[in-house]
C-alpha cells in the first residue's frame, strides 16, 4: 500500500503503475482529461458558432497559411512520437536516454510555440486583433488556450526533468513522466483537430 | 392532512377565479391560448393521475407499516419484483406517449409560418429597455405600447430586441416567444373576441423589467381599418406655436407623431386614446392628462432605468409641461 | 516499514483545520461553509419575499431586487447546495468503501479552499457595492459589458470560475476513489446507492463544469478584454451562451438532485429495517437519467426560437426522463412496504421528499411539453417546479442526510424532538410558500418581478406564499438551535448509531478514528454490515492483519493556492494586471513546491491505534 515500498528494491517493469498512489494519479489524471475533452469541446463549439462573423477583419481565407500550420502541426506531432521514445526508455530504465527524448520533446514544443507566436504577431498586422470580431476573439481564445497547455506542457515536463536529476527515476517520479506523456499526447490531438476545424474548414470553408 | 392544506387552499383559490380574462393562461381568449390550456389540461390530468397513485401508496404504507414501539422483528428483505418494474416503467412510457403526440402536433402547429401570407398582419416587435415598439410592415405604420389588431386575421410577428434580451407573452392569447438582439423569430397569434389584453415582458432585462407592460387591443376590421388611416394621417401638432416649437425641440427628437419626429421613443401618435402610459399607468383610474403630466415631470419615478430625461433636465418648464400633456392627452384617434 | 517513519509536524487548534486533509475534516468544513451561505441565501430569499409581499411594495429598490434574485440562485446553487453535498460525501463515502481516504487526499483540501475562496469573493460584492444582477443564468447582453458596465457580474464570473476549480477537483477526486479505492470484495453491484450516486454525480460533474468554465471564459473576455463572443454589434451570438449555459446547467440540476437520491435510499431502506428494493433497477435508472441529463438542455430555451425540430425532440428527450425517475420513485415506496418504518427527523425528511419530489417531477413533464412551456416558461410556474425539486427534493434530502449521519461525523445524536419541530415548519412552510406560485404564474406573474401592479390577482397568492417562507426560516433556525445545543451534549452516539445500519460506515466508531478502519475490511455482500450483523457477527471481517498504518499528511499549500487565485481574481477584476499576476504566481509557486518536495506522509503504528487520533 504505502508509497515506498519499491523504493529500496529494483524497479519493476512498469515503475509508474507501481503504488496505489501512482495508480490513482494516472486514473484521475485520464479523468481530468475527460473533463478537458470537453471544455476544448465547448471552445470548438462557439468556435464553430462564431466563425463566419468576421465584422471588418480579414477572412480565414485571407489570414491563414498553411504551410506554416502544416510545420506546426509536424513539430508537435514528432515530439509526441519522441515523448512516446520517452516512456519506452522509462519501461527499460534507461534514465539517459529518457531525459534525452524529454528535451527533445521540449524543444520541438517550444519551436511549435515561437511559431505560434509569429503567427499570432503576424495576424494582428494583418488586422485580425482579438478584438476585431466574434470570430478573431473565439479564434485566438481557442487556439491560444491550446498553446496555454503547450506551454504549461514545456514547464511541467522541465520541471519533472529537474526531479530526475534529483532524485533520479523511482516509483515516485515515473508516474510524474508517464502522466506528463498522456498529457502532451492530449494537446497533440485537440492541435489535430485545431488543423482540421480552424485552419482546414477556414481555407476551404473560407 | 398537512400535506393536503396547501393544496386545498390552492384549489379554492383556483376554483374561485382563473384569474382576469385578460391576462390569465386559464382563461384563453384566443385559439393559439384554447390550444396550449388544453394541452395544459391533458398534461395536469395525467400528472395528477400519477400524484394520486403515489400518495395513496405512501399513506398507506406509512400507517401499514409503521414501527410499533418495542418491534426487533426484521421483515423479510426483498430483493425486488421484475413484473412490478415492467409496470411501473411501461404506465409512465403509455403516459408519456399520450402527452407526446398532442406536444408534438401543438409544436409544430403553433410554428406555421405566416409571414408570407397575404391575408395575415404582418407585425415587427420590437423590445426596447422597458417598452414595446410595433411596426405594421404591410401598412408602414408603427405605434408603440398598444398592439392594436383586427379580430378577423391571423397576426404573424416577427420579433426581435433592440438592446437586451426580452421576451413578449400575452398570457389570455398565447404563450411568448424571446426577442433575442440580432436574431429575429417569427411567431403567429389570433385575437377572435374583441377587448385589450395585458401583454408582459417574460425575459429579465434590467431593473424594471417587472414594469414592461404592454397592451393588445383587438378591434373589429372595421375599427381596425379606421385606425391605420387615423395612424397615417399627417401628425396633429400643438396649436400654440411656442408649445409647438418646444415639443419639436424637445420630445420629437426622440419619439414621433404622426410623419414627424424620431425613432428611439414609444411612438405618440393618438397616445391620448391609448389605455395606459408607459405601459402602467392606468388611464381609467387617472386621467390621461395627468398620467402624461407625472410621467414626463419624472419618468424614473415610474420606471427606474427609463432612457427618457427628467422634465427639468430635458429644459421643460412646469406650464410647459402641462401644456404637452394636455395637447397629448386630447391628440387622440377616432377609430 | 518503520525505517521510513518520517517525523511530519501535526497541528493543533486553528492550524489543525486550515491544514487538514483527512476527508472527514474537510466534511466539516465542507458542511460549516455550506450552511453559513445557506444562511445568506436564506436571508436574500426572506427580503425579496417580503419585498413581494404586497402589490407596489418598496422595501427594497428594484436594483437591490435584482442584485438579491441573482445573489440568491447562485448562493444556493453554488456556495450552499454543491458544498452541503460535498460535505456529506466527504463525511461519508470512504467509509461506505472501506477507504481511509480518498484518492487525493490534497487535492480534496485545495478543492475546499477554492470553493470558499470563490464563494468569498462572489458575496465580497455586497461590500464594494456592485453586485450582480443579471440573474443566476446571467444571460447576455444584459449581463455583457455594454449594458452592464460596473463591476457586479465580474464577481459573478470570477468567482464561479474559482468555485468551480473546486467542484470539479471534487468530481474528478471521488471518481477515482470509488474507482480505486474500493475494499477488498466491494464490486460495483454492491456499492451502497449513496456511494453509486456520488459516483455517477461526480461523473456529471467532471463533464457538465468545463462548459461552465468555457462559458464564464467567454463573459470574462467580453466583459475584461473586450472579446466580442456576445457582443453582437461585432458579431457575437447571445443564443450561443444560453447553449453553453443551459450545457452545463442542465446537468448541474442533475449533480444536484442524484445525491439526493443516494441519501433518500440509504435513508429509507435503515429506517424501514429493509434492503432497497430493486437495487439495480435503481443503479440502472440513476445511470439513465444522468445520461439523459445532457441532452435536454435545450427545454430550458423553448422560447429562444430554435424552431419546431429542436422543440420537438427536446420535449420528448425531457419526457422521457420521468420514466427512470418514477422508477425511482416506486422502488422507494417498495422499500418501505412491507418495512417496519421508523419516524426520526431523517426518516421524516426522506419520506416527506418522496411525495414532494413527485409534486416538482410532474410539473417538469409538464414543462416538457414545448408549446404548454410557451405559457409556464419565465413564469412563477417555473420558480414553484425548480423550488420543488430543489428544496423539495435536494434539501429535504441534505436534511435528512445531515440529521442521519450527524452521529457519524460527531459522535453525538441531534434532539429529535428538535428535529421534529424542525420538519414539520419547514415541510409545512416549503409546501405553503411554492405549491401556491404554480398558480400564479398561470395568472400570468412573469418570475424575477421586483414588484407587481394591484388588481391583477396575484395580491393573496404572494402574500401566503410569503408566510410560507417566514415558517421555512423557523425551521432552518431550529435546526441551528439544535446543532448548538447539541454541541454541549457527551459525545455518545455509539457506532451503529440507528442501530439498523447496513452499510460500513456504521461497522465502526462514530466519529472514526483518524484512520478510519484499523483493519480494511472484506465485503461479502451488498449492505456488507447488515449480512455481517444477520449472521450474529459484532464487528466485520478484516481483509487484513494490523499493521503500520500510512498517512498524508497536512498540508497550507492548499489554501494559500486558493488565496493566490483569489487575490489574482481581485487583480484582474480592477484592470490591477501586476495583482492579477502576483495572485497567479503564488498559485504556481505553490505547485511546483508540491511536486518538488515529495510528500511522504507518516505512520500510525498498531501501539498507537487504539488510542485513536479522533477525528
Amino acid at each position: 500500500m504505502s508509497a515506498h515500498d519499491h523504493l529500496d528494491g529494483q524497479l519493476p517493469h512498469e515503475p509508474e503503475k507501481a503504488t496505489l498512489e501512482a495508480r490513482n494519479k494516472i486514473l484521475g489524471f485520464w479523468i481530468f482529461l475527460g473533463a478537458e475533452t470537453v471544455l476544448f469541446g465547448t471552445l470548438f463549439s462557439a468556435f464553430l458558432a462564431l466563425r463566419h462573423n468576421i465584422g471588418d477583419g480579414p477572412t480565414a481565407n485571407e489570414l491563414f497559411q498553411l504551410p506554416m500550420v502544416f510545420a506546426a502541426t509536424m513539430l508537435l506531432l514528432t515530439s509526441s512520437l519522441t515523448s512516446v521514445f520517452a516512456v519506452q526508455s522509462l519501461h527499460h530504465h534507461k534514465k539517459n536516454a529518457m531525459v534525452g527524448w524529454l528535451v527533445v520533446t521540449i524543444v520541438l514544443g517550444l519551436c511549435f510555440l515561437g511559431l505560434e507566436i509569429y503567427e499570432f504577431w503576424h495576424y494582428v498586422h494583418e488586422g485580425h486583433g482579438f478584438t476585431t470580431s466574434a470570430f478573431s476573439s473565439s479564434f485566438y481564445t481557442l487556439v491560444g488556450f491550446h498553446g496555454a497547455h503547450v506551454a504549461f506542457g514545456v514547464l511541467w515536463i522541465s520541471l519533472i526533468i529537474g526531479q530526475i536529476f534529483k532524485k533520479g527515476l523511482t516509483v515516485v517520479t515515473a508516474p510524474k513522466v508517464y502522466i506528463s506523456a498522456i498529457y502532451w499526447h492530449f494537446i497533440d490531438v485537440v492541435w489535430v483537430f485545431i488543423f482540421t476545424v480552424v485552419y482546414l474548414m477556414g481555407k476551404v470553408g473560407g | 392532512m398537512k400535506r393536503l392544506l396547501p393544496l386545498l387552499t390552492g384549489l379554492v383559490l383556483l376554483l374561485s377565479a382563473c384569474g382576469r380574462e385578460d391576462l390569465s393562461t386559464l382563461n384563453p381568449q384566443g385559439p393559439v391560448a384554447e390550444k396550449q390550456l388544453d394541452l395544459m389540461k391533458l398534461s395536469i390530468g395525467i400528472m395528477a393521475l400519477v400524484v394520486v397513485v403515489v400518495f395513496a401508496i405512501c399513506i398507506y404504507v406509512l400507517i401499514r407499516f409503521r414501527r410499533r414501539s418495542g418491534d426487533k422483528s426484521i421483515p423479510k428483505q426483498v430483493e425486488g419484483n421484475h413484473t412490478l418494474e415492467i409496470i411501473w416503467t411501461v404506465i409512465p412510457l403509455v403516459l408519456l406517449l399520450i402527452l407526446g403526440v398532442p406536444t408534438i402536433k401543438d409544436v409544430f402547429g403553433l410554428a406555421k409560418d405566416y409571414s408570407k401570407d397575404k391575408n395575415a398582419v404582418q407585425v415587427r416587435v420590437t423590445a426596447h429597455q422597458y417598452w414595446w415598439e410595433f411596426e405594421y410592415t404591410g401598412y408602414g405604420i408603427k405605434t408603440a405600447q398598444e398592439l392594436v389588431v383586427p379580430t378577423d386575421k391571423t397576426i404573424s410577428f416577427e420579433l426581435v430586441g433592440a438592446d437586451v434580451k426580452h421576451s413578449f407573452w400575452i398570457p389570455a392569447i398565447g404563450g411568448k416567444m424571446d426577442t433575442n438582439p440580432g436574431v429575429t423569430n417569427r411567431m403567429y397569434l389570433e385575437f377572435p373576441k374583441e377587448g385589450v389584453f395585458r401583454g408582459k415582458c417574460a425575459e429579465l432585462c434590467g431593473p424594471s423589467h417587472a414594469l414592461m407592460d404592454f397592451k393588445a387591443k383587438a378591434v373589429s376590421p372595421a375599427s381596425f381599418d379606421r385606425w391605420v388611416a387615423a395612424m397615417k394621417a399627417p401628425a396633429v401638432m400643438p396649436a400654440d406655436a411656442e408649445i409647438a416649437e418646444k415639443f419639436t425641440s424637445q420630445c420629437l427628437t426622440c419619439h414621433a407623431v404622426g410623419e414627424n419626429g424620431g425613432n428611439s421613443a414609444p411612438n405618440l401618435t393618438g397616445v391620448g386614446s391609448r389605455q395606459t402610459i408607459g405601459g402602467i399607468l392606468y388611464n381609467d383610474t387617472t386621467s390621461v392628462e395627468k398620467n402624461i403630466h407625472d410621467w414626463v415631470t419624472d419618468p424614473q419615478k415610474y420606471k427606474s432605468g427609463a432612457m427618457m430625461p427628467k422634465a427639468v433636465e430635458n429644459d421643460l418648464t412646469q406650464e410647459q409641461v402641462s401644456a404637452i400633456a394636455k395637447y397629448l392627452a386630447e391628440y387622440k384617434l377616432d377609430y | 516499514m518503520a525505517a521510513h517513519g518520517h517525523t511530519v509536524k501535526r497541528y493543533t487548534g486553528l492550524m489543525d483545520w486550515l491544514t487538514t486533509v483527512d476527508h472527514k475534516k474537510i466534511g466539516i468544513l465542507y458542511m460549516i461553509a455550506g450552511l453559513f451561505f445557506f444562511l445568506i441565501g436564506g436571508l436574500e430569499a426572506v427580503v425579496i419575499r417580503v419585498q413581494l409581499m404586497k402589490p407596489m411594495n418598496d422595501v427594497v429598490s428594484s436594483d437591490t431586487f435584482n442584485e438579491l434574485i441573482t445573489m440568491h440562485g447562485t448562493t444556493m446553487i453554488f456556495l450552499a447546495a454543491m458544498p452541503l453535498l460535498f460535505a456529506l460525501m466527504n463525511a461519508v463515502i470512504p467509509l461506505q468503501i472501506g477507504a481511509r481516504d480518498v484518492a487525493f487526499p490534497f487535492l480534496n483540501s485545495l478543492g475546499f479552499w477554492t470553493f470558499f475562496f470563490g464563494g468569498v469573493l462572489l458575496n465580497l460584492s455586497w461590500f464594494a457595492g456592485t453586485v450582480p444582477d443579471a440573474g443566476w443564468t446571467s444571460y447576455v447582453p444584459l449581463a455583457g459589458p455594454t449594458y452592464n458596465s460596473g463591476h457586479g457580474v465580474d464577481y459573478y464570473v470570477i468567482g464561479l470560475q474559482i468555485a468551480g476549480i473546486g467542484t470539479l477537483l471534487g468530481g474528478i477526486n471521488f471518481m477515482a476513489t470509488i474507482i480505486n479505492m474500493r475494499a477488498p470484495g466491494l464490486s460495483f453491484m454492491r456499492l451502497p446507492m449513496f456511494t453509486w450516486t456520488i459516483f455517477i454525480t461526480s461523473a456529471l460533474i467532471v463533464f457538465a463544469f468545463p462548459a461552465l468554465t468555457v462559458g464564464l471564459v467567454a463573459l470574462m473576455f467580453d466583459r475584461l478584454f473586450h472579446a466580442n463572443f456576445f457582443e453582437v454589434a461585432n458579431g457575437g451570438n447571445e443564443v450561443l451562451w444560453e447553449h453553453i449555459f443551459w450545457v452545463f446547467g442542465h446537468p448541474e440540476v442533475y449533480i444536484l438532485i442524484v445525491p439526493a437520491f443516494g441519501v433518500i435510499s440509504e435513508v429509507v431502506s435503515t429506517f424501514s429495517r429493509k434492503r432497497l428494493f430493486g437495487y439495480s433497477s435503481m443503479v440502472f435508472a440513476t445511470v439513465l437519467i444522468a445520461f439523459l441529463g445532457f441532452m435536454v438542455w435545450a427545454h430550458h430555451m423553448f422560447t429562444t426560437g430554435l424552431g419546431p425540430v429542436a422543440n420537438g425532440l427536446f420535449s420528448i428527450a425531457t419526457m422521457l426522463i420521468a420514466v427512470p425517475t418514477g422508477v425511482k420513485i416506486f422502488n422507494w415506496l417498495f422499500t418501505l412496504w412491507g418495512g417496519s418504518i421508523r419516524f426520526t427527523t431523517a426518516s421524516l425528511f426522506a419520506i416527506g421528499f418522496i411525495p414532494t419530489f413527485v409534486m416538482g417531477g410532474v410539473t417538469g413533464v409538464m414543462l416538457a411539453s414545448a408549446p404548454a412551456d410557451y405559457q409556464y416558461h419565465d413564469t412563477y410556474f417555473v420558480v414553484a417546479h425548480f423550488h420543488y425539486v430543489i428544496v423539495g427534493g435536494l434539501i429535504f434530502g441534505i436534511f435528512s442526510g445531515l440529521h442521519y449521519w450527524w452521529p457519524k461525523m460527531f459522535g453525538r445524536m441531534l434532539n429529535e424532538t428538535l428535529g421534529k419541530i424542525t420538519f414539520w415548519t419547514f415541510f409545512i412552510g416549503f409546501h405553503l410558500t411554492f405549491f401556491i406560485q404554480h398558480f400564479l404564474g398561470l395568472l400570468g406573474m412573469p418570475r424575477r418581478v421586483y414588484t407587481y401592479l394591484d388588481g391583477q390577482g396575484f395580491n393573496n397568492m404572494n402574500f401566503i406564499s410569503t408566510i410560507g417562507a417566514f415558517l421555512m426560516g423557523i425551521g432552518t433556525i431550529a435546526f441551528l438551535l439544535n446543532i448548538f445545543i447539541t454541541w454541549s451534549k457527551p459525545r455518545n452516539a455509539a457506532a451503529d448509531a440507528w442501530e439498523d445500519g447496513r452499510s460500513l460506515e456504521w461497522s465502526i466508531p462514530s466519529p472514526p478514528p483518524e484512520y478510519n478502519f484499523k483493519q480494511t475490511p472484506l465485503v461479502r455482500g451488498y449492505d456488507a454490515w447488515w449480512k455481517e450483523k444477520m449472521e450474529g457477527k459484532t464487528a466485520m471481517t478484516p481483509a487484513e492483519p494490523v499493521g503500520s498504518i500510512h498517512m498524508p499528511s497536512p498540508s497550507i499549500l492548499p489554501l494559500i493556492m486558493s488565496l493566490g487565485l483569489f487575490i489574482a481574481g481581485f487583480g484582474f477584476m480592477y484592470d490591477r494586471l501586476i495583482v492579477g499576476g502576483l495572485g497567479l504566481l503564488i498559485t504556481f509557486a505553490c505547485m511546483i513546491l508540491r511536486s518538488l518536495y515529495d510528500d511522504h506522509g507518516f505512520h500510525i503504528e498498531p501501539e498507537d491505534q487504539d488510542e485513536g487520533v479522533h477525528a
